[in-house]
């Protein structure tokens, strides 16, 4: 009884926090099942109605583009970034040569940096480029800011595989690039997953770069159209409710069928700098 | 004799040339592993930098060619109040990081560890907020702070307050998007003292316990000691986090009202793509790419120093 009731101020603090943090979800979920009338006359009652027509209007207003856009330059940048960023810690881990140390410490303090820094000299070049106003324009940011935590990962792991394996494949007549790709790359697997999970959750809601360097509705990706919706939902609150409902579930979605990885993934570079 | 020397000369020369060759193609190996990461860094990181910095010393609205105006736009921003209010705004984001978001990510972290049932959802619910876009978090809390629909007014009037224009004041503005901040961004300090509390070894609490320590001696004599290292390094993240600062305060407020929760993030953007002053906004853009820079350097000298001294044992 007494180990019961010693419990009751953990309960307390536990249930605060589940409301800090859970009840913005609950009011987004709800009032985006809400009709326009149900809002105005109730905009307070969680609940209270089930009501899906929102989630359709918002499809039909153009959001199944944004998600494709958001899918596309995603994808293409987190697969090219786990490739390149890989290729790139193999020497630096693994190889001894005199700029070793002075590359990894320039790709490392890219970490640090503040986007704003590179913003305009990134716009004029795109614009030269020809990209500008496509979602081409991002891939390149895209791909370079994520390169300094993916190599800090990367290496971090590379240094821990032992020399031993790579002496047998040298002694099997096979050059680095065979030794990286037959040896190395395949006990990287657990690495390149936190560097894939890492890269997607930000470049899925990656937003400044896609504000400065598209403007086409029909380019946006998402966080960069949900803000363009909102002028539209200025006076249908249940309809932009849901449209932020459909923007965050797919992370959310990713995050309750592998809970442990993303979670390792998001702590990985932060962990051990 | 002769030819014997000569020969034994030919080898070394033979063995010279081959080690050249194998440095060359050592060189060769390690530039076709490491080209294309720099070849992509250098375009959209280190030449952007220069090019800001270079920039900074024109007078230029982004089209043609610009003035060349020296260190005027840097000695214009020192007297520019707007910039001032900018940075004493990121001071206040640093601020609620360090002095909020990390001591409630501590918080929820052990919680994580509370010996009560539903713990496993708990948790995944106090991860939520860390993985919502900003832009949908920053339009959900606009949403929430509005004056006549808001959620957050209509529960302080429960409470018998009168309803508070949030978003549209100077001060509750700040107040309202640093409170948002702190939603946002604890759950990852969270994660963080998670890994760093499963670290710790059993025994010491268990030798505690014999000692008839209580849960207060507990965390003050052995967990909060050894979080230190994570403490330190959360700071770190936290203020070069904020001197980054941007997208949910150009959602929530635009800087606005009347500058009141305007960061150098948000001046930087306005001069440059709205009021086309490319030349003053890189100038403040290197400043702040310097003061993330400077703050790196002292950060990792203090960290040498105490590495250097051994304290916290790590």
């Amino acid at each position: 009884m007494t180990m019961g009731l010693k419990k009751v101020p953990l309960y307390i603090i536990a249930i605060m926090l589940l409301v800090f943090t859970g009840f913005p979800f609950i009011y987004m979920i709800s009032t985006s099942l809400k009709s326009r009338s149900q809002f105005f006359e109730e905009p307070f009652a969680l609940f209270s109605s089930f009501n899906f027509e929102n989630f359709q209007s918002v499809f039909e207003m153009g959001l199944t583009r944004y998600f494709l856009n958001s899918i596309l330059v995603s994808v293409v940048a987190v697969f090219v970034v786990m490739l390149v960023a890989a290729l790139a810690s193999y020497p630096l881990s693994r190889m001894k040569f005199k700029l070793n140390k002075v590359l990894f410490l320039l790709f490392i303090s890219g970490m640090m940096l503040p986007i704003h820094a590179t913003l305009i000299p990134i716009f004029k070049l795109t614009q030269s480029m020809g990209v500008f106003d496509t979602v081409w324009a991002l891939l390149g940011p895209y791909i370079a800011f994520s390169l300094p935590i993916s190599i800090f990962i990367l290496t971090q792991f590379m240094q821990e595989i032992p020399k031993s394996l790579e002496e047998a494949a040298k002694m099997d007549g096979c050059n680095h690039f065979g030794i990286f790709w037959r040896v190395i790359l395949p006990m990287l697997t657990p690495a390149l997953m936190t560097v894939l999970i890492y890269n997607f959750i930000h470049l899925w809601n990656e937003f400044i770069f896609a504000l400065v360097l598209i403007s086409s509705p029909e380019n946006m990706t998402l966080p960069l159209g949900l803000q363009d919706f909102r002028g539209e939902f200025s006076v249908n609150i249940p309809g932009l409710m849901a449209a932020l409902t459909l923007a965050s579930l797919p992370i959310l979605v990713v995050y309750l069928f592998s809970q442990e990885k993303v979670v390792k993934g998001l702590a990985g570079g932060a962990v051990k700098g | 004799m002769d030819t014997h020397i000569k020969v034994a000369e030919n080898r070394t020369v033979v063995k010279k040339v081959s080690r050249t060759q194998k440095k060359i193609k050592s060189a060769l190996t390690i530039s076709a592993f490491v080209a294309p990461a720099i070849i992509i860094y250098a375009v959209y990181v280190l030449f952007p930098i220069m090019s800001t910095l270079m920039y900074s010393f024109y007078k230029w609205d982004g089209m043609g060619v610009g003035v060349f105006v020296g260190l005027q736009n840097y000695v214009d921003l020192f007297k520019d109040a707007i910039f001032w209010r900018s940075l004493t705004n990121n001071t206040w984001v640093v601020l609620t990081s360090v002095f909020a978001q990390i001591p409630l990510g501590l918080i929820m972290a052990l919680m994580l560890f509370a010996p009560i049932k539903g713990i496993k959802f708990f948790s995944s619910v106090y991860f939520f907020p860390f993985l919502m876009s900003t832009v949908a978090i920053g339009l959900l809390w606009v949403l929430m702070f509005d004056p006549i629909n808001g959620i957050i007014n209509n529960i302080i009037n429960l409470f018998g307050f009168e309803n508070v224009p949030w978003l549209s004041e100077t001060n509750t503005a700040l107040f309202a998007v640093l409170l948002v901040i702190v939603w946002q961004f604890s759950p990852f300090y969270m994660i963080l003292f998670k890994a760093a509390i499963v670290g710790i070894p059993d025994e010491l609490y268990e030798a505690a316990e014999i000692d008839g320590a209580s849960s207060f001696q507990k965390f003050f004599q052995i967990t909060l000691p050894l979080l230190m290292p994570t403490i330190v390094s959360s700071s770190i993240l936290a203020i070069v986090g904020s001197l980054k600062a941007f997208d949910i305060f150009y959602i929530m407020t635009g800087g606005g009202p009347n500058h009141g929760t305007e960061l150098l993030g948000t001046y930087m953007f306005k001069q440059a793509f709205i009021n086309f002053n490319m030349g003053y906004a890189s100038a403040i853009a290197f400043i702040m790419f310097f003061l993330a820079l400077f703050v790196t350097i002292i950060i990792q000298v203090m960290d040498h120093l105490r590495k250097k001294k051994g304290a916290y044992g790590i």
